[in-house]
């Protein structure tokens, strides 16, 4: 016999004190889903958590986005940056007016070129006020995984639409990504670790920086 | 072994008409009867009328939690045989009376005694640790006493996490006539009793104890109090070792004494 | 076996977790290890206090609790149509899904892959189940180096350590010994620590990532666990700090994940419960810095051979028996051994296996059944405060299995021949089960009473009551009982 027919003929076995066919009847959940938290100003709650990741955020109306990118690539001290092909026109023109040596993922980079890239700008797919999370599925405007991942800085654009006030909202609305098969990455600040003497210490092997530019119209 | 002489009431007597069972437990009336010595005075103080069931014994705790349930459904059937005509039962132990409440149905369960696990059920229902009888049932938080000291009160891990009996010691305690009642330091954290797990695990559980110890001579106080005189043993044990000068005493014991007592 | 020399891997403790005596004897060496002792203090002190602050500012923390319990209960009374479900979303995903019973065919697994992709090394996430399968050294064993890329692991792998913890794995070395095995040791594995490098925790992190970074570059197989698989969807979950496990799970061309069958939810939605409990539990954070999710293989983007194993290996055991299955709602935020005053103080290796602590109390003896004396004494290393039950993220009983557990190794342990313990506890049983047969008893502690006088109790070489008396003074027995004294109360309270 197979180990899956012994594992499933084991947990049978195991299981059969359980004479409930139905698994939402045996153990009913009274969970009401997706709801969200009576936050009074949710962009202002997701820019407070996301400062206390010691991340920088920066509130801009939507027109200005550009320049903010701009800003941030200088400020953060960068020469080269890698943005998704999916991203507004005019993000690479106003960092690339500002001195920025940029590169497009097409044809696709090694690793070993995204590693020697100094950031990366994407945009984004929700973000979650209560625990200052940003959630990416990958689309055109964010790029594949391996390219917010090698360079040491991201700068990562959300739109004031896309912040909901909590985890269970965001699950909501990444559902159908992530029913298309699509990944999902979720940021909560740069990397970081307390395995040393469980003190934080920010900057690991993701981006050591999180700049997030919060568009609002 | 001195109890406090009966005193009048100063805050009246809500317990006139209950008619309560004490359940001293075996430690306490073996090894400790001041406690429940103390119980029985403080709570005719407050009018009730005590009665004590002579068939009682034990939780049988010691015996459950080491694993020997066949052996402790004796206690199951003596707990009930001893109190089930009772409304009130008190106990001045927050951990018996959490196993009563939690494990005696379960030992009645687990040998296949449906009826037994449904009369246990009924009367472990009834029973109380004495702060949530003097707070819950009887409705008093100042129960007149008179404890002139530098206290403080080590909250027992089973009275808090199992029986849930909450704040209503500190609230008893704040309104005692006197008393200068001090944070223990890490109240929370278990003194390393733990039952035969002192026997079992000696080294942890001095290390434990001790650790307790430290935090209760860091208040600087005169009377460690607590709501269950296994943990007083424990702790009590070190600090008499250490040569601390801090004594140990029940709730009961503390809540039973008034200002007559004192003079 | 391979001996030192044609090692690729550090060297771990030999014969590892089977040296380590049974607890209470592995208990007092480790109390003696007093750096140890101050390290476990000041960290499980930390996340204690971190786990309190992030739990008490969700309004229905205890909702979120209840809501877990339940889901977990549901899947595991269900597991079989939940695991059919989800190696089916998971193959039409592009994954390749295998089934192991035992460590032994899940080490094969992951060695078969690795040699049919013609790989030497691999990459790995933290992860509990490889090291319940102790994978690294049957990797090495098979010429195959395994790369520890966390942190805490990194620590343990390169100080030829073992982990002492569930989510801080080398939380008893403190930085200055942390900084000794970086600057002692990562130069025979690759890019060595700086010279000159201090114990700063930050520039101790900064030398791991310049250590790691070319084996993440270079590797081309990662291997992972997973903090959930979810049915409807054939997600895999996995929630990380530092990035690496990102590095892992996106830069190689195979991962492997081996994932424990009792870590199957229904349905996406339930994630937005355990997303909100796990980091909050865990390292008291309101969210961990990265969460990946992936859902097959993404053209492109990432592996694009991904393979997972749906792991046994005692799980099934532990399954049948409805008193001690809630264990398995277990999602390894590692809460109970931070609150635990018996882990705090005695650390993880005591517990002679990579579960220790509540869960490990739980988790061992179930997992492997009652034959060895090292397993039935884990449930017995704990004073059952109840401080685990309360910090639960999925409410696991601990107190009531750990007392089920008792029972069963008691019975393992008198079913062939009678105990003295348990000759004692009959005794007990008798005295206990009337109040006539306690008035009996009372009459030798009163003698006893008599003999002993107001002196306190000290040391004593007596059996059981010896280990009570080193270290405490106790009175002697009253020679008045309650029981008598009650009578002569009876007696004034009738002629007043």
């Amino acid at each position: 016999m197979s180990a899956r027919e012994d594992i499933l003929g084991r947990v049978r076995a195991a299981t059969r004190d359980v004479t409930e066919k139905d698994p939402a009847l045996d153990v009913p959940v009274t969970w009401a889903y997706g709801q969200p938290l009576a936050t009074p100003d949710v962009l202002a709650d997701f820019v407070e958590k996301v400062e206390d990741y010691r991340a920088v955020v920066v509130r801009v109306p939507s027109d200005q986005v550009p320049r903010a990118i701009a800003d941030a690539l200088t400020t953060l001290g960068v020469h080269s940056a890698v943005m998704p092909p999916g991203v507004p026109a005019a993000w690479a023109e106003a960092a690339s007016a500002a001195g920025v040596r940029l590169f497009a993922d097409e044809p696709p980079l090694t690793h070993a070129e995204l590693n020697d890239i100094d950031a990366v700008v994407t945009a984004s797919a929700v973000a979650m006020a209560d625990s200052g999370t940003i959630a990416l599925d990958h689309h055109t405007d964010q790029g594949r995984r391996a390219l917010s991942l090698l360079p040491d800085a991201h700068v990562c654009v959300v739109r004031a639409d896309q912040v909901v006030s909590d985890v269970p909202e965001g699950i909501a609305r990444l559902a159908p990504a992530m029913r298309a098969r699509r990944p999902v990455t979720w940021l909560s600040g740069g990397s970081a670790t307390s395995d040393i003497e469980l003190s934080r210490v920010e900057g690991v092997h993701g981006p050591r920086r999180l700049w997030v530019v919060l568009a609002e119209d | 072994m001195t109890v406090p002489t009966a005193a009048p009431p100063t805050v009246g007597t809500p317990g006139l008409g209950k008619r309560v069972a004490l359940f001293a437990t075996c430690i306490n009336d073996t090894m400790m009867p001041g406690a429940p010595a103390a119980t029985v005075k403080l709570l005719e103080r407050l009018g009730c009328t005590v009665e004590f069931p002579r068939a009682q014994t034990c939780c049988g705790q010691i015996l459950t939690n080491t694993g020997y349930f066949t052996e402790a459904l004796g206690t199951v059937t003596s707990y009930v045989k001893a109190f089930s005509d009772y409304d009130y039962i008190v106990a001045p132990s927050g951990s018996c009376i959490a196993s009563v409440r939690h494990q005696h149905p379960m030992l009645a369960r687990h040998a296949g005694d449906a009826g037994l696990e449904k009369v246990s059920t009924e009367v472990v229902g009834r029973s109380y640790e004495l702060s949530e009888f003097l707070v819950d049932v009887l409705g008093v938080v100042d129960v007149g006493a008179y404890f002139p000291h530098r206290v403080t009160y080590h909250p027992s891990c089973h009275s808090v996490r199992l029986a849930k009996i909450g704040d209503r010691p500190y609230r008893l305690l704040e309104a005692v006539r006197g008393i200068d009642l001090v944070t223990l330091p890490h109240a929370d954290e278990c003194c390393g009793f733990g039952g035969t797990f002192s026997l079992k695990n000696p080294d942890v559980s001095v290390a434990m104890a001790s650790d307790k110890a430290r935090h209760v001579r860091s208040t600087n106080c005169e009377y460690l109090i607590g709501a269950d005189n296994a943990c007083l043993l424990n702790i009590g044990g070190i600090l008499d070792r250490q040569r601390s000068g801090i004594t140990t005493i029940h709730l009961a014991e503390v809540l039973a004494m008034t200002e007559k007592d004192a003079s | 076996m391979s001996t030192g020399a044609e090692r690729r891997t550090p060297a771990p403790p030999p014969a590892a977790w089977e040296t380590y005596p049974v607890f209470p004897k592995a208990a007092k060496i480790e109390l003696q290890l007093t750096e140890q002792r101050k390290n476990l203090r000041h960290a499980t002190g930390t996340i204690r206090a971190k786990r309190l602050d992030r739990a008490s500012e969700v309004p229905n923390w205890e909702d979120l609790r209840t809501a877990a319990a339940a889901i977990k209960d549901r899947v595991a009374r269900h597991l079989d149509e939940y695991l059919v479900e989800a190696e089916r979303t998971l193959t039409e995903a592009g994954v390749t899904v295998h089934w192991a019973s035992t460590a032994d065919e899940a080490n094969a697994i992951v060695a078969d892959i690795a040699v049919a992709k013609g790989v030497d090394e691999v990459v790995k996430i933290k992860s509990m189940v490889t090291q319940e399968l102790d994978l690294n050294e049957y990797l090495e064993k098979r010429g195959i180096a395994a790369w520890e890329t966390d942190l805490a692991e990194l620590i343990v792998q390169l100080g030829h350590d073992l982990p002492s913890h569930i989510l801080v794995p080398a939380i008893h070395r403190n930085r200055s010994e942390v900084r000794e095995i970086f600057v002692e040791e990562m130069g025979r594995y690759g890019t060595p620590a700086p010279e000159g490098i201090s114990d700063d925790p930050h520039e101790l992190t900064q030398a791991a990532r310049a250590h790691l970074r070319a084996k993440f570059l270079r590797a081309k197989m990662a291997v992972s666990g997973g903090n959930f698989i979810v049915a409807d969807t054939g997600t895999l979950v996995i929630v990380e700090s530092e990035g690496n496990g990102r590095m892992c799970l996106t830069l190689p061309e195979t991962l492997v994940s081996i994932v424990g069958i009792e870590k199957v939810l229904p349905t996406v939605e339930d994630l937005e419960v355990f997303l909100k409990l796990l980091p909050r539990s865990s390292t008291g954070e309101r969210m961990n810095p990265y969460t990946s999710m992936w859902s097959g293989v993404t053209p492109g983007d990432g592996p694009q051979d991904l393979h997972v194993i749906l792991l046994d290996n005692g799980r099934t055991r532990v399954l049948s028996d409805p008193t001690g299955r809630a264990a398995l709602r277990c999602i390894r935020c590692s809460a109970c051994l931070n609150i635990c005053p018996v882990y705090e103080r005695v650390g993880g290796h005591a517990y002679g296996s990579p579960y220790p602590g509540p869960i490990g109390a739980i988790l061992n003896p179930q997992l492997h059944g009652m034959g060895s004396e090292r397993d039935r004494a884990l449930p017995f290393a704990s004073t059952l405060c109840g401080a685990c039950n309360d910090v639960c993220p999925v409410r696991i009983p601990f107190t009531d299995i750990l007392v089920h557990l008792r029972h069963l190794a008691v019975e393992h342990k008198t079913a062939k021949h009678p105990t003295v313990e348990q000759g004692i506890m009959k005794t007990a049983a008798w005295v206990l089960s009337d109040g006539k047969h306690l008035e009996k008893a009372q009459l030798a502690t009163r003698a006893a009473g008599r003999v002993l006088g107001d002196r306190p109790l000290g040391p004593m070489p007596v059996p059981l009551a010896g280990r009570w008396l080193r270290a405490r003074d106790v009175d002697a027995p009253p020679t008045e009982t309650f029981r008598q004294w009650w009578k002569k109360h009876e007696q004034e309270r009738k002629e007043s």
